[in-house]
């Protein structure tokens, strides 16, 4: 039951009347000062995302504070902390839309000290917006920036390459930007870089073309975001069901009914399907794919595919709670209790060999031992060095985990959402760091 | 609005499948009620937060979605301000007697009363929820509180988690907060803690409307237009009623309204409008030039810093 009205629930639009207004995530990032706040003001202004009474406050403080046109970057300022210090402390989720797209934007600060906040929003991410001021060019932040993109797995990068009217839109600065820009993001395993000459303050080439830079023919910012494929096709990758809650109603209506909810990691899955239970190995079938329609009633669905979320039923009685993972037979990828992975450290509290934390990767919870500290990151020589003190707030490495129980983990650059962990404080809940595994362990595992 | 294609081919080759595209409600569906099903497997006593207005309708409706077809397994808050809208109560009553959940209501006039809290000098009440809003958390021990808060919403509320930690006095400190990752929330809280959930944080105003409209969820009608008493203050329509207005010098008159909020009498004003179905009131959200809470809430116009103040003490 639900609070609908008695009219008819929609029909299930059949796939050829699918629409195509689909959803982009995407995250920024720029160094202090190459006026990210002011592009990302400008993409909502000029999508007309920002209404009169937010633009009557922008214009007003501006006043106040003595500026002769709207500061667009006061957009995006959030916290009374933030405006009194001038700078921005925390992720912000942005949103805009046109005829084709919805987008979620994370607007992630600069700075060195908030490395942590660009690895949250390059999390869920699939394409990263990077600025580069035009007069500066490429500098330490710029690496940062891309080695947190690839590290994160984002497969697309936008640059823009800001405040080009400061160099009299000078295409030889430009395409020297851009050849340092793509050479550094190949290091990084990043291949689409697509790079627009804008700027931000004066709106060129972010929603309309610029009338100044006569000699570029590329798309505006928006125009390659709204091309810009999206997402990776569910029938390329093996089926991963993280078990978030078992649905048992016990109601005179389905007295027996027992399903297993949770939102598709990756993969597809049809009734019928083989499918194994991890980490106890149990093999079964799916007899059923539940989703409750508009009127509350339980629909039957030939197909799901990620990231829907639904229930499954299967055709044998096994012992399966929150915390398994449903993953295809043929493709079920490893049980380990040891662990490769490079982390990001988001605490205060350094990582240290021999600390005892929680790891957390889908629906499962389980205890871990830092067996090494294999070594660390360091962005500006891009060398792997040695860290015998551990790692520290925003340090970048390599780990060694020795895990209590068996764990089912893919390798992150094939499956993001099943490869992806978090360790989190024992003592407090806190979480110290986030984690992408690496292709698990065989010998120390025991193969399925 | 440029659609032009990009001529380098490259969308076309990697474009998903058709099959296999997903539209931005299906998404954001997916995600509130893959929230709801992580609380439900995480913590031992969560609640929702119901106050018939249009983003608790939307949070009810998915809450049900995400666990059919069993019934729902958290009960609800009411925290009532006594300045209530009666056709809103009227609504919440019979939603809550058609699905046969549990209501708590925790009443800011109790407060009043007994001189626990006293009535502000402008006779506002949203701000007096945050004291009954956390006695009724520490009385029910409920240790998840799913709000409908939107990020869209205000600029404190764009920075907010999906799992807000909150602390026992319920405040909410931005540093303090955990980043979220992936769709990895972490909602270990110590004894006293709470955790606020957010299913909605992704989701627009506009988002809001369609979603009501593709699954035709029924709302409070004064979310449509129609004919009502209302007189002019600060610039917004009040409704006439017992809780203070209009005042002397307040002409109160009859207008073609509808609210786009739903919150106190007091401090939540009417719009203009002939919107009087769903399809209407997408195109004049659409259209509408002024966001919601800058067009109807009093209490948001006090200060830039308004919403992080009360945040910061409690508030939802």
């Amino acid at each position: 039951m639900t609070i609908t009205d008695n009219a008819p629930a929609p029909a299930v639009l059949d796939d050829a009347a699918r629409p195509r207004h689909d959803l982009l995530r995407l995250a920024t990032a720029g160094s202090v000062d190459d006026g990210k706040s002011t592009l990302v003001g400008r993409l909502l202004y000029d999508t007309k995302s920002v209404l009169a009474d937010q633009l009557d406050a922008v214009e007003r403080v501006s006043r106040d504070r003595g500026l002769e046109a709207a500061d667009l970057a006061l957009l995006t300022d959030g916290l009374r902390a933030e405006r009194e210090q001038g700078i921005t402390i925390d992720v912000a989720y942005r949103y805009f839309s046109t005829a084709t797209r919805s987008y979620v934007l994370a607007d992630t600060p600069g700075h060195v000290q908030y490395t942590r906040n660009m690895v949250t929003g390059a999390s869920t991410a699939e394409l990263a917006l990077i600025l580069v001021d035009a007069r500066h060019g490429v500098v330490e932040q710029t690496r940062r920036h891309l080695a947190v993109t690839g590290l994160l797995g984002v497969r697309h990068v936008a640059l823009a390459v800001n405040k080009m009217d400061l160099v009299d839109w000078d295409e030889t600065a430009f395409k020297a930007i851009v050849v340092e820009f793509e050479e550094l993001a190949a290091r990084f395993g990043i291949e689409d870089v697509v790079a627009v000459p804008v700027s931000a303050l004066l709106g060129d080439n972010i929603v309309d073309r610029s009338e100044r830079a006569t000699w570029y023919s590329g798309p505006t910012l928006l125009e390659h975001l709204e091309a810009v494929p999206v997402g990776t096709s569910p029938d390329t990758q093996a089926l991963r069901l993280p078990v978030q809650y078992v649905v048992r109603p016990r109601t005179p209506e389905h007295p027996d009914y027992r399903g297993y909810a949770g939102r598709l990691a990756s993969g597809v899955v049809r009734p019928g399907d083989e499918v194994v239970v991890l980490p106890s190995g149990g093999r079964t079938t799916v007899v059923g794919i539940d989703r409750a329609g508009a009127d509350g009633d339980v629909q039957q669905l030939d197909v799901a595919f990620a990231p829907q979320s639904v229930v499954l039923r299967l055709a044998d009685d096994l012992d399966v709670s929150r915390g398994d993972l449903i993953a295809a037979a043929d493709a079920p990828g490893l049980l380990t209790r040891s662990l490769n992975g490079t982390v990001a450290v988001l605490s205060d509290r350094p990582l240290r060999q021999r600390d005892r934390v929680l790891l957390r990767v889908g629906t499962r919870t389980v205890r871990a031992l830092v067996d090494d500290i294999v070594d660390q990151l360091d962005i500006a020589s891009m060398q792997q060095q040695p860290a015998p003190e551990g790692l520290g707030l925003n340090a970048i490495g390599r780990v060694r985990l020795r895990l209590a129980e068996d764990v089912a983990i893919d390798d992150y650059r094939e499956l993001r959402r099943t490869g992806s962990f978090l360790l989190i404080d024992e003592s407090d809940g806190s979480t110290l760091a986030a984690g992408m595994a690496e292709a698990p362990d065989r010998s120390a595992g025991e193969g399925i | 609005m440029s659609t032009t294609t990009l001529t380098d081919g490259r969308a076309a080759e990697q474009a998903l499948p058709a099959q296999y595209t997903l539209d931005h409600l299906d998404h954001l569906e997916s995600e509130a009620v893959h929230i709801f099903r992580e609380v439900a497997g995480e913590f031992e006593r969560p609640v929702i937060l119901f106050s018939g207005g249009k983003d608790s309708v939307v949070m009810l409706h998915l809450a049900l979605k995400a666990f059919a077809p069993a019934p729902l397994p958290f009960s609800l808050l009411h925290v009532d301000t006594g300045h209530n809208f009666p056709e809103v109560l009227a609504y919440r009553d019979a939603i809550v007697e058609r699905l046969g959940v549990r209501l708590v209501v925790a009443k800011v006039q109790d407060y009043i009363d007994d001189g626990r809290l006293r009535e502000r000098p402008d006779g506002t009440r949203n701000p007096l929820q945050t004291v009954p809003l956390l006695d009724a958390i520490e009385e029910h021990r409920f240790d998840a509180v799913f709000g409908g808060g939107r990020r869209d919403e205000e600029k404190a509320r764009a920075k907010e988690r999906v799992f807000s930690l909150r602390d026992a006095f319920g405040a909410w400190d931005p540093r303090r907060q955990r980043p979220e990752l992936w769709d990895l929330y972490n909602g270990k809280h110590a004894p006293g803690e709470h955790v606020r959930v957010f299913p909605l944080s992704n989701w627009t105003e506009l988002d809001v409307w369609r979603y009501i409209e593709r699954e035709g969820i029924l709302l409070p009608e004064i979310y449509y237009a129609h004919e009502r008493e209302v007189f002019a203050r600060d610039g917004m329509w009040l409704t006439a009623g017992e809780w203070g207005g209009p005042r002397a010098g307040e002409q109160s008159q009859s207008r073609l309204v509808r609210y786009r909020t739903v919150g106190d009498m007091s401090c939540t004003g009417a719009v203009d409008s002939d919107a009087a179905d769903v399809a209407s009131v997408i195109r004049e959200v659409g259209a509408s030039r002024l966001t919601e809470r800058g067009a109807t809430r009093a209490d948001d116009r006090l200060s830039e810093a308004a919403m992080e103040d009360r945040k910061r003490q409690g508030y939802f």
